[in-house]
């Protein structure tokens, strides 16, 4: 690949890096206990966190650091940590 | 048709032609009279453009890289202690390739402080990533600006310039000046088309970090760039010749050098003192000739090296010190000259307004052909 | 929901931000606000090192950096660009502390005094974090830092926080706001207001640092809260330099804030300082009386 004149880029390239394998606890998700809130989404700071078709929540394990705001945010308490397997 | 004017005003007049869409600068000595014509130019409507009363020299050129990122044309002017606080942002705005041109109105660099000329504070930014072009006079003073936009915007370049003109001795100077049309310029520099820009149609992230995988070859792809303005400026002063009859097609230029066994080198206003004083030794016929340097980056050694096949001394005058190595273009010619056998001697000369005269220029050749050089010129040792 | 997707989208996942890194969090709440039509400026510092290793930027939208402190400069060029080109754009700058507070204020100040129609947003995570967790004038009293290091005679940093937004509304600001990121539809609402008011306007958000500060990722939300629950940090607006609008609490004490907190841990370990403690609390009540953020018995909170 050609250099971009300027040390440029278009958007797009971040998403292939992958960061979900930093993790070391992983959010589950539990939709039973789901309101549909959002709070979730909006506040993961990967943005990693989508609405699903039955209008509840999972988080994108390729990008997903394991960091806990969700669990934290979650009014209902339907987001647990687990230890990653590896 | 020829005007007398002040070199500032000359370069305002052609600057205005050059239709810049943003100006931004801030005031210091000698450059003054250049910003506040422009100042004025855009009070009176007489050119479109935004002109930014930025709060230092340092956010004149971040805002004039920052409207280039826009996809503007910009223009900025500075000196001295302005240059030195700018230092940052001119190996960015290399870095970034932003084709920004500014004039510089050469001025020692403090301490002590001094308003007075050399060539210090250009010289000192050599590896900057900036085209560095020098004028002996005001005409040429003005005439590179055009060829400096040509050549920064071009595609293939996309590289910033300063066009040099030493501070005082040109810039506050009357002397005649052929200043063409805007018709004529138009004609020469064509509207600027950005190569990118930052624009929310087609986003773009610019200036982003590079890590070791990348770093080098960023830097390679600047320098290459460099090595082929060589090319883009002797197409833009050829075609500048064939327009107005003024051809700045050479990198370096000769005078009295083809039967010349003793050659003086110098850069900027100093060279017309230089030619006057050839030409009186050649009336004792002395055979002495001089180089002069247009373009100090990119440097042109192989140029410099092919002039001076024939000599058999060489004599740089540098208006600037490497402190603690000499003179940076006696450093950079020898280089260019290393294994010819040409013997070369530098002096260093003019250091903060020092005048050279006539005499002043024959005693560096009798020194250089007595084999001394290496040297501070002109020193008053009495204060010392 | 959909414009909570636009803004993840606008600023994407891949970045390098640690896990529970609330400047990243910023990042994508502001993009949900100005939505594509944008150029963001940033400094040299965290949110541009962990969002644009080449060639893996981050940003949807178009992003431009330059140095750590030109932020404002470049921006006024870009502005000034757009209006000769005649192009809608908002030109936002998104800045850290350490950019804003200290090495910046030149170019800042410069760039308000102007009048550029620019929104100015500073991420505040209280100190220098991409360089190692050093002070800035943004840091507050009391923290340890690489640079402010809690020893036998120092406490920590020994200055208080700089008022930025002050002295920015003391440029002629026409609205200047500060916010949280606890408070992520306010933060939003006020990055709204501020790009739609001409002029330079400022915003500075909160955004705790997990790594900095030395508390669990999970917590970052928790952090912010609690700063504003105790009055060690006030969300406000100004507007024409007149505060119009505080964020009540009811107050907790401040040591429930400090105690969670690496940064703060020398003021409870290897002996209690009361004394400074006492300082930070006597901060916590000035600006609960400047700002009048206490809820008297009987008021509910807004
Ligand atoms: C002129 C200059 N001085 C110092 C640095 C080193 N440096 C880079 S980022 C940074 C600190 C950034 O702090 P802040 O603005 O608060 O952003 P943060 O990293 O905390 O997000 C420093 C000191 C630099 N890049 N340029
Ligand atoms: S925060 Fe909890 S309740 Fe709200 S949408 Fe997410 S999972 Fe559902
Ligand atoms: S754990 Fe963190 S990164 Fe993962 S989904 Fe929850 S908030 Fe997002
Ligand atoms: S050090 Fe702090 S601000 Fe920097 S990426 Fe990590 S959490 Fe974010
Ligand atoms: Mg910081």
């Amino acid at each position: 690949m050609a250099l971009r004149v300027g040390c440029a880029a278009p958007p797009g390239k971040a998403l292939e890096n992958k960061t979900g394998a930093w993790r070391v606890f992983k959010p589950v998700f539990e939709p039973e206990k789901c309101t549909k809130c959002g709070m979730c989404a909006m506040v993961c700071p990967e943005g990693c966190v989508h609405e699903t078709e039955e209008g509840t929540f999972e988080p994108d394990l390729d990008y997903c650091k394991g960091c806990g705001i969700c669990v934290e945010i979650c009014p209902k308490k339907g987001i647990r940590m687990e230890k990653e397997e590896k | 048709m020829l005007e007398f004017m002040e070199g500032s005003h000359a370069v305002a007049e052609i600057v205005k032609r050059c239709r810049p869409q943003v100006i931004a600068a801030y005031p210091i000595t000698p450059q003054t009279h250049i910003v506040e014509d422009l100042a004025q130019m855009v009070a009176n409507c007489e050119i479109d453009a935004e002109y930014i009363t930025v709060e230092s020299e340092f956010s004149a050129l971040s805002a004039c890289l920052g409207a280039s990122a826009a996809g503007s044309r910009v223009y900025s002017a500075t000196t001295s202690q302005g240059l030195a606080l700018m230092f940052e942002v001119c190996f960015n705005a290399a870095g970034m390739r932003q084709p920004i041109v500014m004039t510089i109105a050469n001025r020692s660099l403090g301490a002590p402080l001094s308003i007075w000329n050399d060539q210090q504070d250009s010289i000192s930014l050599r590896d900057s990533g900036w085209l560095q072009y020098y004028a002996e006079d005001n005409q040429e003073a003005a005439d590179l600006h055009m060829i400096a936009y040509r050549v920064c915007e071009d595609h293939d370049i996309l590289l910033p310039a300063f066009v040099c003109f030493d501070g005082f001795i040109l810039t506050h100077t009357y002397e005649p000046v052929a200043l063409p049309s805007q018709e004529e310029v138009d004609a020469y520099l064509p509207a600027f088309t950005p190569y990118q820009r930052l624009d929310a149609e087609a986003p773009l992230s610019m200036g982003m970090y590079a890590t070791p995988e990348y770093y080098m070859e960023f830097r390679y792809e600047i320098d290459r760039a460099m090595h082929r303005s060589k090319q883009a400026f002797i197409k833009a002063g050829r075609e500048f010749g064939e327009q107005f009859g003024r051809d700045y097609s050479a990198l370096v230029e000769g005078y009295r050098l083809e039967d010349a066994d003793t050659a003086l080198v110098a850069m900027g206003s100093i060279c017309g003192t230089v030619k006057d004083a050839i030409d009186e030794m050649r009336e004792h016929g002395r055979k002495v000739g001089l180089l002069k340097i247009r373009t100090y980056r990119p440097f042109p050694a192989q140029e410099i090296a092919d002039a001076l096949k024939g000599v058999s001394t060489v004599a740089v005058l540098d208006k600037n010190i490497s402190l603690g190595n000499g003179g940076a273009v006696g450093t950079e010619v020898k280089s260019a000259l290393y294994g010819s056998g040409v013997a070369v001697y530098d002096y260093i000369i003019a250091l903060g307004g020092r005048d050279v005269r006539k005499r002043d220029i024959a005693a560096v050749v009798d020194l250089a052909e007595k084999g001394k050089g290496d040297m501070f010129y002109g020193l008053r040792t009495e204060v010392l | 929901m959909a414009e909570v997707e636009e803004g993840c989208e606008l600023f994407s996942a891949g970045h390098r931000a640690c896990g529970g890194c609330g400047p990243a969090l910023a990042a994508r709440l502001l993009l949900k606000a100005t939505g594509k039509n944008v150029i963001l400026v940033a400094s040299t510092g965290c949110m541009e090192v962990f969002s644009t290793p080449y060639p893996e930027t981050a940003w949807g939208v178009p992003w431009i950096h330059s140095l750590f402190e030109n932020a404002a400069a470049v921006a006024s060029g870009i502005e000034a660009s757009l209006k000769r080109q005649g192009r809608s754009e908002k030109v936002v700058c998104v800045c850290g502390d350490g950019a804003t507070f200290d090495i910046g204020v030149l170019c800042i100040s410069g760039a308000f005094e102007r009048g550029h129609d620019i929104t100015y947003i500073c991420y505040d995570n209280e100190a220098y974090m991409n360089t190692g967790i050093q002070r800035s004038a943004a840091t507050p009293y009391g923290a340890s830092t690489t640079t402010s290091p809690a020893g036998a005679c120092s406490l920590g940093n020994p200055h208080p926080k700089k008022d930025m937004p002050g002295i920015l509304a003391a440029h002629g600001a026409p609205y200047v706001a500060t916010a949280s990121i606890a408070y992520p539809n306010d933060f939003v609402q006020k990055v709204e207001r501020a790009i739609n008011t001409p002029g330079p306007c400022y915003i500075q958000v909160h955004t705790p640092c997990c790594t900095g500060w030395g508390f669990e990722s999970g917590e970052t939300l928790a952090m912010a809260k609690l700063a504003i629950e105790t009055g060690l940090w006030v969300n406000y607006e100004m507007v024409n330099g007149q505060v119009q609008k505080a964020k009540k609490v009811r107050r907790k004490p401040v040591e429930e804030y400090l105690a969670k907190q690496k940064r703060f841990r020398h003021l409870f370990k290897p002996a209690r300082r009361d004394d400074v403690i006492a300082n930070i609390q006597a901060v916590a009540d000035a600006n609960a009386e400047r700002f009048s953020i206490d809820i008297k018995p009987k008021e509910s909170s807004e």
